[in-house]
């Protein structure tokens, strides 16, 4: 008598409750490694918490982190909706923040109204530029665009150190590896004395703008369409070459913003280790919200307080690699989550099945 | 004479991580199922082999330590993807963010510490009038010729032996195979697991015998480099090695010219590996346009019994 699994490719998706699921089963799994190096796990998930949504510092600091989530997220969801996997978002946001910076250096006298719309234009076209490198050889060629976009990241990491170690480095900063200082004519304004800044209002309108032309528009339903089968949406005259690059651009310049978001709005100069990791959790963010605009809201302030947490419990003696481990475990969990609806367990030689999810 | 030679034995030992990983790939990619964990796994076999080895001082330790932990987030991502056949990309993604996660926070306390204990090297000193070669295999450490002997391996098992065509067969076509009563998911699992463990050798061998201290994020990308290899290599085993060195050559000439004191700027040159990859992806791409590519046929689909095609 041997059980084993099966597939029902027409199950129904699993429901809303396994990605929860999936977020407790990592908090879960990592309490037990912190807990194999003899720590108080609860203490630790306390103090995490309370980092990151205890206090309003906490709680702004949070939301600082979300914006460059919710930036990246979108941008590779765009990507991920028409089974493009752009894990470049990394590369595209520290293009954006070079290419944003690139305007203070060259045109460092100009006025707020002429600065900041330069610096964003300028964001959004460099990590735009990063996207395309990503999609002309795929189109192309059929190059593997998660190999090329994951390659680009490291170029701009590396042009990233160049800058900041050589030629834009802050000439009185203290050997510090980064640009001067933005003047305040360059930097997004903030609210109220918080660290809050302006990129949030940016950041929630393109996800407004995107779930409208997600959900509204015949370029929607056609990213729709190719994302539930690009081989029928091929054969009914959809242009994928042409789906894959706008997506691409698109995906790439939402990243770039966040890149200038970042610089103008918190760092206010572009130094070294500008991302620790943005482009990266991004995937995740947008993977938990399956794909979902306004779902990317929730998952980017989630990580972004798993971020904030992952630094607080520094002071507990623990790394905060913490938080990269609990991403990884979250990611692990929902893939294997978001099958279950259409897994059945069934029993050899019987008639009986047993499902995951009771099927109406 | 002196310069091709010290040229080619720091190929060989900047190649040797990636020819592991790039083997590791092969076997998996050849059953059919992607596996982009490969820097994952290379930093848990390197942050394991760095840890046991500095608990316990035994390289055998160490080696079966790399073995059981790399060999268990395989089979992970075996029953992720051939049993629940969930999407192999982002499993893989999944296993490269949690790999980095879990090696800086397993690798946190052991961070520059130097290993106490040196691979092997197999003196063959009477190899050494042999011109150019010689010198460059008389103190090969055990690593590399166990990577030169897997390269052997695994081309007659996959070329020679009727296993290794089981395998191709279950990469190139799932439903034949089983037709003809291979048994799909055990050669998938085993493939799995067994190109995991190469991966995280890769990692181990890139910190015992290339950069001897454990340091978060050490791979810088070798993972990803070393699937670009299995694409350049065409899946066959003999031209990864060739592969794999000329990656390993371009990964110290950056530094050797550095130390010359060339005028490119040393990130530049860091840059190649990485450049040098998309443009070989390109060619490769470019060259392949109107035929038929030499990747398995079912690269990547799950196989679902009573499912047609």
């Amino acid at each position: 008598m041997a059980w084993r699994f099966e597939i029902d490719p027409a199950g129904k998706d699993s429901p809303w409750w396994v990605t929860a699921a999936a977020v407790v089963l990592a908090f879960l799994l990592v309490g037990l490694f912190i807990a194999l190096t003899g720590k108080d796990v609860v203490a630790v998930y306390l103090k995490m918490f309370g980092g990151a949504f205890g206090t309003s510092f906490g709680l702004t600091e949070t939301l600082v982190k979300a914006i460059p989530l919710l930036f990246c997220g979108l941008g590779v969801s765009l990507a991920y909706r028409i089974q493009v996997w752009n894990i470049g978002a990394e590369g595209q946001f520290i293009v954006g923040a070079i290419a944003a910076t690139a305007i203070t250096i060259y045109f460092p006298h100009l006025p707020a109204w002429g600065a900041l719309p330069l610096m964003l234009v300028a964001g959004a076209a460099a990590g735009a530029l990063w996207g395309y490198f990503t999609a002309w050889p795929k189109v192309q060629f059929q190059v593997n665009e998660l190999m090329i976009s994951l390659m680009l990241n490291y170029v701009a990491i590396l042009l990233l150190n160049d800058l900041v170690f050589g030629p834009w480095r802050d000439p009185h900063g203290m050997n510090f590896p980064g640009t001067p200082p933005f003047t305040p004519a360059q930097m997004l304004p903030s609210f109220g004395g918080t660290r809050l800044h302006f990129g949030l209002v940016l950041a929630l309108f393109a996800v407004a703008l995107a779930g409208v032309f997600v959900q509204k528009t015949r370029w929607g339903y056609e990213l729709r369409l190719i994302g539930a089968n690009p081989e029928a949406a091929r054969h009914a005259g959809i242009n994928l070459r042409r789906h894959i690059v706008v997506v691409m651009l698109l995906s790439g310049g939402l990243a770039g913003l966040g890149g200038f978001s970042e610089v103008s709005g918190v760092t206010h100069r572009l130094m070294y280790g500008i991302s620790p990791g943005y482009g990266y959790t991004a995937i995740i963010v947008a993977w938990i919200a399956r794909l979902n605009p306004w779902g990317i809201v929730v998952s980017s302030v989630l990580f972004g307080g798993l971020i904030v947490g992952g630094y607080s419990v520094q002071t507990l003696g623990l790394p905060s690699s913490v938080s990269a481990l609990l991403q990884g475990a979250v990611l692990f969990f929902l893939i294997a989550g978001s099958i279950m609806g259409k897994v059945k367990l069934r029993r050899s030689g019987e008639g009986r099945r047993w499902n995951f999810f009771r099927n109406s | 004479m002196e310069l091709l030679s010290q040229l080619l034995a720091s190929a060989m030992a900047a190649g040797t991580p990636l020819l592991f990983a790039t083997l590791g790939g092969i076997l998996t990619e050849r059953s059919g199922i992607i596996q982009l964990g490969a820097e994952g796994l290379m930093l848990m076999g390197a942050v394991t082999a760095a840890a046991t080895l500095l608990a316990t001082g035994s390289l055998l330790l160490a080696i079966a330590a790399v073995v059981a932990v790399t060999g268990a987030l395989g089979a992970l991502h075996a029953f992720l993807t051939v049993t629940l056949r969930s999407n192999q990309i982002v499993s893989g993604l999944a296993l490269t963010l949690f790999g980095g996660g879990l090696s800086a926070y397993w690798g946190q306390s052991i961070t520059g510490q130097p290993m106490p204990v040196q691979v092997p090297v197999a003196d063959l000193s009477w190899l050494n009038p042999i011109p150019v070669l010689g010198p460059l295999v008389s103190h090969l450490n055990l690593f590399t010729w166990g990577s030169l002997l897997l390269v052997v391996v695994l081309w007659l098992y996959l070329k020679h032996t009727s296993w290794g065509l089981h395998l191709r067969a279950v990469g190139d076509n799932p439903a034949t195979a089983d037709v003809m009563g291979i048994p799909v998911q055990f050669y998938r699992y085993a493939a799995v697991i067994v190109g995991a463990v190469l991966m995280g050798w890769g990692g181990a061998s890139l910190l015992l015998v290339f950069s001897p201290t454990w340091i978060e994020g050490m791979t810088a990308g070798r993972g990803w480099i070393a699937i670009a290899l299995i694409i350049f290599a065409r899946w066959n085993p003999l031209y990864a090695l060739g592969a794999a060195y000329l990656f390993g050559l371009l990964d110290t000439v950056g530094f050797r010219l550095q130390l010359a004191g060339s005028p490119i700027p040393p990130y530049f040159l860091k840059m190649l590996p990485y450049l040098i990859t998309i443009a070989v992806l390109i060619l490769v791409g470019w060259r392949t346009k109107h035929k038929l590519s030499a990747s398995p046929q079912a690269l990547g689909l799950p196989y679902i019994r009573e499912q047609r095609f």
